[in-house]
């Protein structure tokens, strides 16, 4: 169905070429997950498939990608419309008309489509996926799994054969994530669409996947049987690093498998079992130390890993389990009572208490539009607050200038780089030593400090994803806050780019700051958070540590926890409770 | 086999959404009909019409929710003539209502008088002529509060489409531009800006820009990959052709139509040469439409209820501007000597005309109506569920 021959791609201005030689054969009727690291090619190699890779970014293609017979070369985007239905990352950026239905519409009448067969495609495709009822409703106010859906929908009334997804549930919830992903294989197993499917967690769709195509990152592209590709990858789901660990073969790739085969495991975990409270009491400096360098590394040598000894000044405060004071012993860092955040005729957050340790890292979780991101921008005092108090070091964060609020709590808004408006990093650097009144040149050793290597003179849209989250953090932190709050930090982040975050939030927490980390990720949480708040509707409906709150509940449990059952949340405990039981063995 | 009227009024009466073109005939009509008269029982009257139809017939749609601007807009021009007649010279006609201290100017400025007498001629003849362009912006505003603006640019001739479709995605586009610039002035107050001042400034507009021009790449690509712009092979030449011809005419058309409206101009400038340069404009339009293929999701139909909407909007227009200059004595009230403005009942009757698609066009369907309707039809299930 899409053949790649030969294919490389070489940017305008780009040293190395993105994609190098790529033979590739997708058949008909398959799911192909394309996994790989920020920046490997992914996304040049999805647009290559419909031709918007040269057509539209510009770029050499050497080689030949043919679709359906149809060379992209003779057949621009608009040409292959009828062939590939291309979604891209952020459904809403590639809405052009502004109702559902109209939607579903725009691309049938591109093709000139007769209006009575329109009609009836568009009634098919709101029933097929579930939208019927949304049929009026402005796109802007779906929910982010609807307009996910509706964008499917909305290539879908074109008849495609192939369908190509750009991360199609990064920024959803679990549950939203679960209603397109439904969507998607409802349409590969009843109506035979090709998809082909790029997607940074992994865990969520690597078991609906026929075939893995990796790009290790060097522009080469390695394409087979899930369980084989995945053996050696050097990204992978945590239930494929269990596997690993365990040496399950073949490796499960959905948690239905592993449970099957982890009876023995669960056994061997057994008489050496860690207390339920394994989870807060570990260290941070521990947390973050990924199992895929340990054991999958493989030959793909990880080239961005940051030497877990440059984060000097507090590197080993919490090495120990004895060197780490209890987080009761420092107090409360905020504290808020009856917090009530309200647009017009809608509360956003309903009257919320809640108190923040120092050196504790909290996970906010909960659906999208649970209040989440309108707490944390009441509780720094930059957004709307209706009633309710908030203590920080004995001040008001809303009450004082927004320059001292900054001092008593850091936010990382989701949408981190709309705090950057300068050309090069040094510029933003120094302008933010200037705004907090520090020395010059205290951001930037800030910044060497969270993440090593970032060139001075580069623009800060040219960083990754990671970088320029660490860029933004730095700047936060000069204002050195109390209390610092991230707002959906792992956007767009892949698992060593989320290894690296949580090493930089541990040894933040390490520092005595109060982290609070607003996140779908439940793996994320299991890694860095000790305590997890869960909200819905505006209220707080879950608190507690976050073994019991994730590993508890149904949608938000970690693989981990769904194959080997409670306390267990990371691959990383498991290796460590085995060593333990090694030692303990031999000692 | 014929359906009972009462049958045949049901089903023309079910609820739809007309034809944006039929609203837009019928307010252009009674636009047309006070730009006829200063009379402001006449204009009054249809205002009253106008607003009528509006509050009988329109959606919840938020274009149809900014009515009540364009009210504020005609009340604001009302009071800006009347207060310039009462700060610049009001004392035109002998019924001095007040007099205020009139502030004397240097000699320059000899021809302009600051306050000072104030007359109920001059401040009655401001507030007729305020009147009179408040009511025709009204009555666009119940154009634009009938038919949805979106629909009507789609309604364009396919020569046109792309531009058409240009414009739809700059309106939509403007939301994002405000929300976006929301978010980025939030984001800079947790960089300690203050949100004021040229820095600020600058803070705030390269992060929207930014966002603006990734979203509008993104917007681009999307629409590429959907099949916008998929174009059937025309002959070059037949292209230039169309260029030429539609250029060509639209210039005939303007010179055309300066020849009708200058009285003075020699005649065959006027109405041949507005033929002339139509017909070449339509031909280049229809030349461009056929390179572009594309169908209409559920296009607007035109039929007997969109007939009358716009029929009774001629009709005001026609019948006045008939009636007046038949009898102008309802033309424009008398100043001097004030006198009572009058309406005779044939003027009434036939403003009234305009009112009656408040009644004879069928029901815009409501889209809030729609959602609480749908959300008990899910609750069983819930129920059920819940068991």
């Amino acid at each position: 169905m899409i053949r790649f021959e030969d294919v490389s791609v070489t940017y305008v201005g780009a040293d190395l070429p993105a994609l190098r030689h790529v033979d590739l054969e997708l058949p008909e009727g398959e799911l192909s997950l394309v996994v790989g690291r920020t920046g490997a090619g992914k996304s040049t190699l999805l647009r290559a498939i419909n031709g918007l890779v040269p057509h539209f970014t510009g770029g050499h293609l050497e080689g030949r990608v043919t679709v359906d017979g149809l060379d992209t070369c003779d057949h621009p985007p608009r040409e292959l419309a009828h062939v590939v239905g291309m979604v891209g990352q952020d459904p809403l950026a590639g809405f052009v008309t502004d109702t559902v239905e109209e939607e579903l519409a725009y691309g049938m009448e591109q093709l000139a489509v007769a209006p009575d067969v329109m009609r009836k495609r568009v009634e098919e495709t709101l029933d097929l996926l579930g939208i019927a009822e949304l049929r009026r409703r402005p796109l802007r106010t779906l929910s982010g799994g609807q307009q996910q859906r509706v964008a499917i929908g909305s290539v879908l009334t074109m008849g495609p054969r192939v369908l190509v997804l750009d991360e199609p549930t990064s920024a959803l919830d679990p549950t939203a994530a679960e209603e397109a992903l439904a969507a998607i294989t409802r349409l590969v197993h009843d109506l035979g669409i090709t998809a082909v499917v790029a997607e940074h967690r992994m865990e969520r769709v690597v078991q609906y996947a026929d075939r893995v195509v990796l790009l290790p990152g060097d522009g080469v592209v390695v394409s087979g049987e899930p369980a084989a590709v995945l053996a050696d990858s050097p990204v992978a789901p945590p239930v494929v690093e269990l596997g690993r660990v365990a040496g399950w073969s073949p490796l499960p790739l959905s948690v239905r498998d592993a449970r099957r085969v982890a009876g023995p495991l669960r056994e061997s975990l057994r008489p050496g079992a860690p207390s339920p409270g394994i989870s807060t009491d570990r260290a941070p400096g521990e947390v973050t130390s990924s199992p895929t360098e340990r054991v999958g590394a493989g030959g793909f040598t990880p080239t961005e890993r940051v030497g877990a000894g440059s984060f000097t000044p507090t590197e080993r405060v919490g090495a120990g389990d004895s060197g780490r004071p209890s987080a009761s012993a420092r107090g409360p860092a905020l504290l808020a009572r009856k917090v009530v955040v309200r647009y017009g005729d809608v509360l956003a957050v309903r009257g919320v208490d809640l108190t923040l340790e120092s050196g504790t890292v909290t996970a906010l979780m909960g659906r999208n539009g649970s209040g989440k991101s309108s707490l944390l921008w009441a509780l720094q005092g930059s957004g709307p607050r209706h009633s309710g108090t908030v203590e920080v070091q004995g001040q008001d964060p809303g009450a004082v200038s927004a320059r001292v609020a900054r001092e008593l709590v850091g936010l990382v808004p989701q949408s981190a780089s709309d705090l950057l408006y300068l050309e090069t990093v040094d510029a933003e650097c120094g302008a933010a030593d200037e705004e907090s009144g520090r020395d010059v040149g205290t951001t930037r050793a800030l910044l060497d400090r969270i993440a090593p290597g970032i060139v001075g003179d580069r623009h800060p849209r040219d960083l990754s994803e990671g970088q320029r989250l660490s860029l933004v953090l730095a700047v936060q932190l000069v204002a050195a806050p109390d209390v610092l709050m991230l707002d959906e930090p792992t956007r767009g982040l892949d698992y060593r780019a989320k290894d690296e975050l949580a090493r930089i939030v541990g040894e933040l927490a390490a520092t005595g700051k109060a982290v609070v980390v607003a996140t779908h990720d439940v793996e994320f949480v299991a890694t860095v958070a000790q305590r997890a708040i869960v909200m819905a509707e505006g209220e707080i409906v879950a608190d507690g540590t976050a073994a019991e709150v994730i590993g508890a509940s149904p949608m938000f449990a970690p693989q981990v926890a769904k194959i080997l059952g409670q306390p267990w949340l990371t691959v990383s405990q498991v290796i460590e409770a085995r060593l333990g039981i090694l030692t303990g063995g031999v000692g | 086999m014929t359906l009972s009227p009462a049958l045949r009024w049901r089903a023309y009466h079910l609820p739809r959404t007309l034809h944006p073109a039929a609203w837009w005939v019928w307010a252009l009509g009674l636009a047309v009909a006070a730009s006829r008269t200063t009379n402001p029982l006449l204009l009054a009257l249809i205002l009253a019409v106008a607003c009528t139809v509006v509050v009988a017939r329109r959606g919840d749609a938020p274009w149809a929710l900014a009515f009540r601007l364009y009210l504020y807009v005609g009340a604001f021009i009302v009071l800006m003539r009347v207060a310039f007649r009462v700060v610049f010279g009001g004392n035109t006609g002998g019924t001095i209502l007040f007099t205020l201290p009139t502030i004397p100017l240097p000699d320059w400025l000899a021809g302009i008088r600051l306050l000072g007498a104030v007359s109920a001629e001059s401040v009655l003849g401001g507030f007729y002529d305020g009147l009179r362009l408040a009511t025709m912006i009204v009555c666009i505003g119940a154009a634009n509060a009938l038919a949805n603006p979106k629909r009507l640019l789609k309604t364009v001739p396919s020569a046109l489409y792309d531009v058409g479709s240009a414009v739809v995605v700059a309106l939509s586009v403007f939301p994002q531009l405000a929300e976006s610039v929301q978010r980025v002035r939030r984001a800079r107050r947790l960089r300690g800006g203050s949100g004021r001042g040229l820095r600020a400034l600058r803070g705030i507009i390269i992060p929207v820009l930014e966002d603006a021009l990734d979203r509008s790449l993104l917007l681009a690509s999307a629409m590429d990959s959907r099949g916008y712009g998929r174009s059937a092979q025309v002959p070059r030449g037949t292209r230039a052709l169309a260029g030429v011809c539609t250029l060509v005419g639209l210039v005939g058309v303007c010179v055309g139509i300066y020849g009708v409206l200058d009285g003075t101009a020699p005649a065959a400038l006027g109405l041949p040469m507005l033929v002339l340069g139509l017909a070449l404009a339509a031909g280049g339009f229809i030349l461009t439409g056929r390179r572009v293929q594309r169908s209409r999701y559920r296009p607007d139909s035109w039929g007997l209820a969109e007939s009358v909407v716009a029929g009774s909007g001629i009709l005001v227009g026609l019948l006045l501007s008939v009636l007046l200059s038949v009898d102008p004595t309802n033309l424009h009230p008398s100043l001097f000597p004030l006198s009572w403005p009058q309406a005779e009942l044939p003027v009434v009757l036939a403003i009234l005309v305009g009112a009656l698609p408040a009644v004879l066009a069928p029901p815009t369907p409501l889209t809030a109506e729609e959602l609480r309707t749908a959300m008990p039809r899910r609750a069983p299930e819930l129920v059920e569920a819940g068991r």
